[in-house]
């Protein structure tokens, strides 16, 4: 449970009387909230589409609801909802996707989002904010209501990653570590794995720049083609599939840019994730600092340009 | 009022039935509700066009949204549109098309795929309540739409959240597109249905004005429910050519063709149909 996300919720929505806190059922984050909210917390019970509708039609009146599900649920369930009510109508909604990736740890196929950056990226004008950790996701709920677009945070309240971010805007990426060599492009959970990764790199001769997209619609185009011109070697690292997810996002902005680099997809395979404690999920899955920095020297190592650098693991 | 209703139905049919010409409609749909939608714009809805955008109007939702010539025709014969919009229809300069959108003045939101609006309807109704409005919301559901589960998900929701300014016309004309409801996918009890689910329902013959007027001046039905009018009427009504017709769901009349209809609409006399019968979905 995170109570900083709470309480900058209920900040936020004392501060301005139409923001209207939603969930459907999913209540973990939300301490507190309908005591202080009353009337303008609204939980619709195990209904997603119907949350979404009803997020339309309260948006419809000048409201801006922020709207809480379980992100499979949220992104999948209610998609056509998302699309058709919130996203044609292009109306302020925010919506909150809980336990993406692999937050979802031992639940299963069923609970796994890693899809929802995809299935966001299909719809014109949505928003997609993917914080790293608690502190950053309250900056991000912030900026993400009051930008009055539609929007998705893939919600991670991680303990801080780093000791104090740079101030939060849509579309601005943060680099956390600068380096020529390769460059480690990531969002949320994964931020903290990818530091720790870069300083293995570091050990083994390989400067690794480590770049926070937080934004990926709008993306920060410069800090993507920068890395590109800069460092050797692009790895996207991401739980999500890499189809649809950052690696697409890289991939469009290199052709679009006519740059010819290497990239390193590191991302869910088709079967998803093996299902376990977050540790467990992410030791299984190889998305551990040294198997990262592992990977990216094969890359490396690997054969120039061709068929083995661009794979998902 | 009745007669001049009557009057108004028959140019909203009028309307109807050019609209079919050219590129066609869905027509069947639209005929059967057209009665309703005039009927909920003479006697019922708190809307005018100097109010299109006033948060204490009433709101009319179509979810089915085929039926979308019905609104069209009204809006046009009531002030809210202006007639040479009509010549826009599926045209790409203009948003006059098979579905609604709300590009078009009185149309309060798209719509056309089935089971949506009544949760949209339910966080229009919810924020007039919580700013302690007497406005309310109205949608009209097709009883085809009914298939939808996310419709009784929302009902069950609108009866939680006690949305007594939600009212939901269904439009019992017991068709869908290629099939009778009751030999698809069988519906009644559907007044029994509405009432297990939180509602309270009325069942009242959408074609008849004065059954219209007692019964939608009952709203709400019962405070602290949601409302729902079943009214039973006929696809194609007041075409006897079309009426009932599982093929003439859609249509695209030639010029003779819709000449003919007007005269049966108008004069009784039978019109011969030539064009080929379409299933869309």
């Amino acid at each position: 449970m995170s109570r900083a996300y709470a309480a900058a919720l209920a900040a936020l929505a004392e501060a301005d009387p139409d923001v209207v806190v939603m969930t459907a059922e999913n209540r973990a984050h939300l301490n507190g909230i309908p005591e202080r909210l009353g009337s303008r917390f609204v939980d619709v019970g195990i209904a997603e589409q119907t949350l979404v509708g009803a997020a339309a039609g309260l948006a419809l009146r000048g409201r801006k609801p922020v709207v809480h599900a379980l992100a499979a649920f949220l992104t999948m369930r209610a998609f056509e909802f998302i699309r058709t009510d919130v996203g044609l109508a292009g109306l302020p909604v925010t919506l909150v996707g809980y336990v993406p990736g692999f937050l979802s740890e031992a639940n299963g196929p069923t609970h796994q989002a890693v899809e929802d950056v995809a299935l966001m990226r299909a719809i014109p004008g949505m928003q997609i904010v993917c914080p790293a950790d608690e502190a950053e996701l309250v900056q991000a709920l912030a900026a993400v209501v009051a930008s009055r677009t539609p929007s998705y945070i893939r919600f991670c309240a991680a303990p801080p990653v780093v000791t104090g971010h740079a101030r939060f805007e849509l579309g601005r990426a943060e680099t956390l570590r600068a380096g020529d060599g390769v460059t480690l492009l990531t969002y949320g959970l994964l931020v903290g794995v990818a530091l720790a990764a870069a300083e293995r790199l570091e050990a083994r001769a390989v400067p690794a720049r480590v770049v926070n997209l937080r934004s990926l619609v709008p993306i920060d185009a410069g800090a993507v083609l920068a890395a590109a011109r800069e460092t050797s070697l692009l790895v996207t690292l991401e739980d999500h599939r890499p189809t649809g997810g950052l690696h697409s996002i890289v991939a469009e902005l290199l052709v679009a840019h006519g740059l010819g680099r290497r990239t390193l997809a590191l991302g869910i395979g088709d079967r998803g994730f093996r299902p376990a404690l977050l540790d467990d999920a992410l030791a299984c899955e190889s998305f551990t600092p040294n198997r990262i920095a592992g990977r990216v020297i094969e890359a490396l190592l690997a054969p120039a340009f061709g068929k083995e650098t661009c794979r998902t693991h | 009022m009745s007669a001049e209703q009557a009057a108004l139905a028959l140019r909203v049919r009028e309307r109807i039935l050019r609209l079919a010409g050219g590129g066609g409609c869905f027509v069947g749909a639209s005929l059967s509700c057209a009665d309703l939608i005039v009927h909920l714009y003479t006697r019922v809805l708190r809307v005018s066009p100097a109010s299109l955008t006033d948060p204490g109007r009433d709101y009319l939702f179509l979810s089915k949204g085929h039926d979308v010539p019905a609104l069209y025709a009204t809006l046009v014969e009531l002030g809210f549109l202006e007639a040479d919009r009509l010549r826009g229809h599926l045209s790409p300069g203009d948003s006059i098309y098979w579905h609604p959108s709300r590009d078009v003045p009185g149309v309060e939101f798209h719509s056309g795929s089935l089971g949506h609006l009544l949760a949209v309807a339910i966080g229009v109704a919810l924020d007039i309540k919580l700013r302690a409005g007497g406005n309310r919301a109205f949608v009209v559901l097709g009883d085809g739409e009914l298939n939808e589960g996310s419709v009784w998900e929302a009902c069950l929701v609108a009866a939680a959240l006690g949305l007594d300014n939600l009212v939901a016309v269904v439009d019992r004309n017991g068709c869908q597109a290629n099939a009778r409801t009751e030999e698809l996918i069988p519906l009644e009890p559907l007044a029994d249905k509405f009432v297990a689910f939180g509602w309270r329902p009325l069942r009242l013959d959408g074609h008849d004005f004065g059954a219209l007027e007692a019964g939608f001046r009952e709203l709400p039905l019962e405070p602290g429910k949601p409302s729902v009018i079943l009214a039973e009427t006929r696809r194609g009504s007041g075409v006897p050519s079309l009426e009932g017709r599982l093929d003439r769901w859609f249509a695209r009349f030639t010029p003779v063709e819709v000449e003919a209809l007007v005269r049966e609409l108008r004069e009784g006399e039978s019109a011969a149909l030539t064009s080929e019968a379409l299933v869309v979905r």
